[in-house]
């Protein structure tokens, strides 16, 4: 065995990218400082041919985050078993670092609607959203990482603020965090309250991977600036100091750089999570 | 409010939002809950368009964008994997007044489909052509032939084939009038489109029904008494779509 041998097994404090076909080549080539990858777990549902093959490929070079966009585990139903047997599929062929998925609905019983749907904070929805993340775990025999919403409305039903209901889910289920720091600064926007208030809330230590990714603006019916999430430009600078004050905290962690719509070439990706490495060793040279 | 009114809602523009939503002041949510109307529609419509790249040549983005919008509201994915979202398309497109115009068009769709199945087929297992040679005419002839998964025939009656290519290949010539066949295989990983003989495809298709080699072969001799056992099998073998052979016993 190598000495220099990555270890695979978990993501490293360092920058990942979410994974884009067109990229393949030049990511096995280049891969700059990018130690870790993570993929939509839908879309390496098929049987075979390229997908699956770039994947194999990809997981004996780079340690990898399976993210899934569709279990809809605030769904008001049952969590479909057949794409919960699907993911198991792939996760034990696979063996990823990590798997994360969100805290939102997508689908109902009329079908599957492909957007992270929102849901109202109460002792109810907490209660069936902890006993989602239990079969989850328990189906898959593993950990796995919820991530924050972007929200653009709420609803006058909740009851409990958005921190609360998250670490209340981590602990009541062990699951672990994934923090979209883009993500806190789209709802602190959109929600005209303060970032920096939910960043010094949110449990960082139960945090296993950070996201950063870019956002679209545009007006809500008063003309107050809402941001949509897009994850299709860079990260703004904001989110940069965010990120700044998230790793300053709790120390550095494993990174994405979300960047799914108008997907930029290699380089300007890779530029982006050089610029993620370097907010690490700033913090670390000051530290 | 429950989330069977949050969707109702979220695919109808014309309903009013759910009730119970509100903007950070208090105030209804308003073109905030849009938001997600939006989301849904274009993430399905930009699925459907990478989904079916050469009917949305043929109609206009502008068109398929709205016909997208009556389909996915009609029939949205019954799966998170999207990868197989669009299999009711062409069914649709037959009954889509708008697209009458374009009778070619729900084979058209149906040929993207098993393009984008062959794509995310499982790999072949590698096949010794030899077989073929070594085992005795009667006993291949009792012989079932399997096929790679993904392995598919389209028979039409208008030249999808040639509109296929005519809009997904710079050079390529333009169509003509006739019917045609098209074998879709894949040799590696990209899929390939041939067009074939209506024999052949009559032949591809009974092996993929799991009939033995003289029924395929019978099948293809009624569509053309012509027909070419040697060239159809040297072309499957040659886009690696057969993967094994399992002989009959003699009291099935």
């Amino acid at each position: 065995m190598l000495d220099h041998a990555p270890n695979l097994t978990q993501l490293p404090n360092r920058p990942g990218v979410g994974f884009k076909p067109q990229h393949f080549d030049a990511l096995m080539r280049d891969p700059g400082p990018v130690a870790w990858i993570e993929i939509h777990a839908e879309n390496y549902m098929g049987a075979g041919g390229r997908p699956l093959a770039q994947l194999h490929a990809l997981s004996e070079r780079f340690a990898i985050s399976v993210h899934g966009v569709g279990l809809s585990i605030g769904g008001e139903g049952p969590l479909d078993r057949d794409h919960l047997a699907r993911l198991k599929h792939l996760l034990s062929w696979l063996n990823p670092a990590s798997f994360s998925e969100h805290l939102a609905w997508s689908t109902h019983e009329t079908g599957y609607f492909n957007d992270l749907l929102p849901l109202p904070y109460t002792e109810a929805t907490l209660a069936r959203v902890c006993a989602h993340i239990d079969q989850v775990q328990e189906t898959l025999g593993r950990q796995i990482l919820l991530e924050n919403p972007s929200n653009y409305l709420a609803f006058a039903e909740s009851t409990i603020p958005e921190v609360t209901f998250l670490a209340e889910i981590a602990n009541r289920t062990g699951c672990g965090l994934l923090l979209d720091v883009n993500n806190v600064y789209v709802s602190a926007c959109n929600q005209q309250s303060e970032p920096h208030a939910y960043l010094d809330a949110f449990p960082l230590e139960q945090v296993g991977e950070l996201h950063l990714g870019g956002h679209d603006e545009d007006r809500d019916d008063q003309g107050a600036r809402l941001l949509i999430d897009s994850h299709g430009a860079p990260v703004v600078d904001p989110v940069w100091a965010l990120y700044d004050h998230v790793i300053a905290a709790g120390g550095p962690k494993p990174v994405l750089i979300e960047w799914d719509t108008d997907v930029p070439d290699w380089p300007e990706l890779r530029a982006e999570a050089e610029r993620a490495e370097a907010h690490m060793g700033a913090l670390a040279q000051a530290l | 409010m429950g989330q069977a009114a949050f969707i109702t809602a979220a695919l109808d523009a014309s309903q009013p939002n759910p009730k119970g939503l509100v903007a950070p002041d208090g105030s209804p949510a308003g073109k905030r809950f849009d938001v997600y109307r939006n989301n849904i529609a274009v993430s399905l419509t930009e699925a459907l368009e990478t989904g079916f790249p050469v009917v949305c040549k043929l109609v206009g983005e502008a068109f398929f964008k709205a016909m997208a919008g009556v389909f996915l509201r009609a029939h949205p994915p019954s799966s998170p994997v999207l990868a197989r979202y669009g299999d009711a398309l062409p069914g649709f497109l037959e009954s889509f007044p708008p697209a009458a115009s374009l009778p070619y068009l729900p084979d058209i769709a149906r040929l993207e489909l098993a393009m984008r199945r062959a794509y995310h087929a499982a790999d072949p297992a590698p096949f010794d052509p030899q077989i073929l040679a070594e085992l005795p005419p009667e006993r291949l002839m009792r012989a079932v032939l399997y096929l790679a998964d993904g392995v598919q025939v389209i028979a039409s009656p208008y030249p999808i084939h040639s509109i296929w290519r005519a809009n997904s290949e710079a050079d390529a010539p333009p169509p003509g009038r006739e019917a045609e066949c098209v074998l879709i295989t894949r040799p590696g990983f990209d899929p390939v489109a041939t067009p074939v003989f209506a024999a052949t495809a009559a032949f591809v298709r009974a092996l993929t029904e799991g009939k033995t080699l003289e029924m395929a072969l019978t099948a293809a001799q009624n569509a053309d008494p012509e027909f070419d056992l040697t060239a159809t099998l040297g072309l499957l073998l040659s886009q690696q779509a057969l993967t094994g052979l399992t002989e009959r016993s003699d009291h099935e």
